[in-house]
């Protein structure tokens, strides 16, 4: 499945992902990372902390409807991939960011931006061994 | 007030992962796949991702961490909540290496595939199920191994 690039999109929608990580520091503090809101979801201790990333969570998935509403049309979302590779792929990236500590959110913007040498070891790794397993999956193994 | 700006901040994120590709599995992969160079048809996109978010990452979080009393605080919270380890052990590595396959495989990571929560797109339901369970099978893996049991 062959995509077009687009470097302005990217580039653009790029900024609006590092605009919302620098808000959500000055207004509350806390690193923008998909892995911590969603581990914070699944933990019932702190209400009013639990509020915060479902309000966070709510937002992120209402993203593609505002750009419906802006623009008439959605992103297209392509999957390649089998569904056993989706759910395959989701179990190890659950294991993979708990002990990582962070995904490409937290580590690959928000950390890299702080200039953490733990977020920029996390994000190297991570990136390789994407490169890694897609030549596998897609030339070794694949068709 | 805390809630309604989570909620906007949610969607700035959620846009910007859609406007950039980061929520299509198909662009994703193929920014990994270093092979379509030879052919013409490598998709070099996400690293213009990266890019963008951490030229507006940097000079924001400078603005709003850099240079402040340790005591001052966000606008709407108490403290700034960072992270305070700066161990670099075998644990961050090879779970970020763990991530990394598991983005390989699927082409979907947290932050791609919950705002494509909102296209319906199926996938990205059983992609983030399968992420809910592998983060509940880690926690319960993490705590067996701080809380051994007892030799008999």
């Amino acid at each position: 499945m062959v995509t077009d690039f687009t470097p302005l999109q990217s580039l653009g929608g790029g900024a609006l992902i590092g605009l919302a990580a620098v808000v959500l520091m000055a207004l509350h503090g806390r690193i923008l990372g998909a892995t911590g809101i969603l581990g914070g979801l699944l933990r019932f201790d702190d209400l009013a902390d639990w509020r915060l990333k479902a309000a966070l969570l709510v937002g992120m998935a209402m993203g593609p409807l505002v750009l419906l509403w802006l623009t008439g049309s959605v992103p297209v979302v392509d999957i390649p991939v089998s569904p056993l590779a989706i759910v395959l792929g989701g179990v190890v990236v659950g294991i993979g960011v708990s002990y990582g500590g962070g995904c490409t959110s937290g580590h690959g913007v928000c950390g890299n931006a702080r200039f953490s040498r733990r977020s920029l070891v996390a994000t190297v790794t991570f990136m390789a061994t994407a490169f890694a397993t897609v030549y596998v999956t897609r030339h070794l193994i694949g068709a | 007030m805390r809630i309604v700006s989570a909620l906007l901040i949610g969607m700035i994120f959620g846009i910007g992962i859609a406007v950039s590709g980061m929520m299509n599995p198909a662009k994703v992969l193929n920014f990994f796949d270093l092979a379509q160079i030879a052919q013409g048809t490598w998709d070099p996109s996400l690293a213009f991702v990266m890019g963008g978010a951490l030229a507006v990452a940097i000079p924001g979080y400078r603005l709003v961490l850099g240079r402040r009393a340790p005591r001052s605080a966000p606008l709407l919270a108490n403290r700034f909540d960072l992270p305070g380890t700066r161990v670099i052990d075998r644990r961050l590595v090879l779970g970020s290496a763990t991530f990394g396959i598991g983005w390989g495989i699927a082409g979907f990571c947290p932050g791609g595939a919950l705002p494509a929560l909102g296209t319906a797109e199926p996938e990205a339901f059983l992609f983030v199920a399968a992420l809910i369970g592998g983060l509940l099978l880690a926690r319960v893996l993490q705590a067996r191994s701080l809380h051994p049991k007892p030799a008999t």
